[in-house]
């Protein structure tokens, strides 16, 4: 099957590159619909491996890559579970998502991340799951979860300390502020940066690029230089549910979602 | 150096290209939520903009409670 569309995120194979596309208005909020066809996307990705060589994923939507966890979701799924059921029913979904961007983040393929606009939270997290960020000059980047008394809870701190330097990372998590495409190259977050709209072809020529080489190479290549922190990823998900729970956090949660502020997640 | 008046022109000029209103339309002391009718992700496009036109940084808390365009040239102006 060369073409598989969902509601959220569709995929498809073009001359042995996989295309991830997100298409969740308003901006690509991951939610359980999305995580459920994820799950189903890597449940597939053994098989499209076997055809492929590379794996862009991009956004269709122009507000961005994507504004991250739909924490209104998990909100309202879980504000009237009692608090051990409403903290299962977090680490389960958090245990899911994790498992999703594992996967991603150890295929065997070349992957790339082609971004603009917003690349929030969970969205920066899908990103940093990829070998290769392209990013247009629109894009902004941003771990806002301390704002809500959080941390990020789907890879981002332990890939973020893989990728880049610490001082970086406490700027990046601890003052929680966005930042722009330049910005994000000169810190060595980004590898390319392009003109608006033209994110996605780039990714489209570097992945053709890609084709030339070996492919046993590649793979090699890429499990030296890009190991998958596991145990700290561990610690993240348990740090996530243990902040989740506190009263301060579901406050912070509660008037993040009923907030009709223009820039409601500035605390 | 630009002076500030020059950089709230500049702002006021971006802005309503950017989100195709006249200029003329625009005035220092408008909300620019309100005049422009934009969310928060626009407002972001539009901060990423001015960054990049005025090639400075701007961290989003320093706009926090800021929605004229003439306190939004003072911040831009004290990064110049």
């Amino acid at each position: 099957m060369n073409k598989v569309s969902g509601n959220a995120i569709s995929w498809e194979v073009k001359d042995g590159v996989i295309e991830l596309a997100l298409h969740r208005e308003p901006c690509n909020e991951l939610g359980t619909q999305s995580l459920g066809e994820f799950e189903k996307f890597i449940a597939a990705l053994p098989e499209l491996e076997e055809h492929s060589h590379a794996l862009i994923i991009y956004s269709q939507v122009n507000s961005g890559f994507s504004a991250g966890a739909d924490l209104r979701e998990t909100y309202r799924r879980t504000q009237d579970m009692e608090k051990d059921a409403a903290a299962a029913s977090i680490r389960e979904s958090l245990e899911r998502t994790h498992h999703v961007m594992n996967t991603i983040d150890a295929s065997p393929l070349t992957t790339l991340a082609a971004v603009h606009g917003v690349t929030f939270g969970g969205g920066l997290e899908l990103a940093l799951t990829c070998d290769l960020i392209i990013a247009d000059k629109t894009a902004r980047f941003c771990f806002p979860e301390l704002r809500l008394g959080l941390i990020p809870g789907f890879g981002g701190i332990p890939r973020l300390k893989r990728d880049l330097g610490n001082s970086v990372v406490r700027d990046l998590l601890l003052t929680g502020r966005s930042f722009n495409s330049a910005k994000a190259q000169q810190i060595g977050l980004v590898s390319q940066v392009v003109a608006e709209g033209q994110a996605l072809r780039v990714a489209r020529a570097t992945a053709a690029q890609l084709a030339k080489f070996d492919q046993h190479t590649a793979v090699a290549a890429k499990k030296f230089i890009k190991p998958i922190p596991y145990d700290e990823l561990r610690r993240e998900i348990d740090i996530f549910c243990a902040l989740m729970t506190q009263p301060a956090v579901q406050a912070g949660l509660k008037k993040f979602v009923e907030s009709t502020d223009a820039l409601p997640y500035l605390p | 150096m630009r002076t500030q008046q020059q950089t709230i022109d500049e702002i006021l000029e971006l802005a309503a290209a950017q989100f195709k209103v006249p200029r003329e339309s625009l005035s220092p002391d408008d909300d620019f939520f309100k005049k422009l009718g934009i969310d928060s992700l626009q407002a972001l496009s539009l901060l990423t903009r001015l960054e990049q036109h005025f090639s400075v940084e701007l961290p989003d808390y320093e706009l926090q409670g800021v929605s004229d365009f003439r306190t939004l040239a003072e911040r831009i102006q004290s990064r110049l």
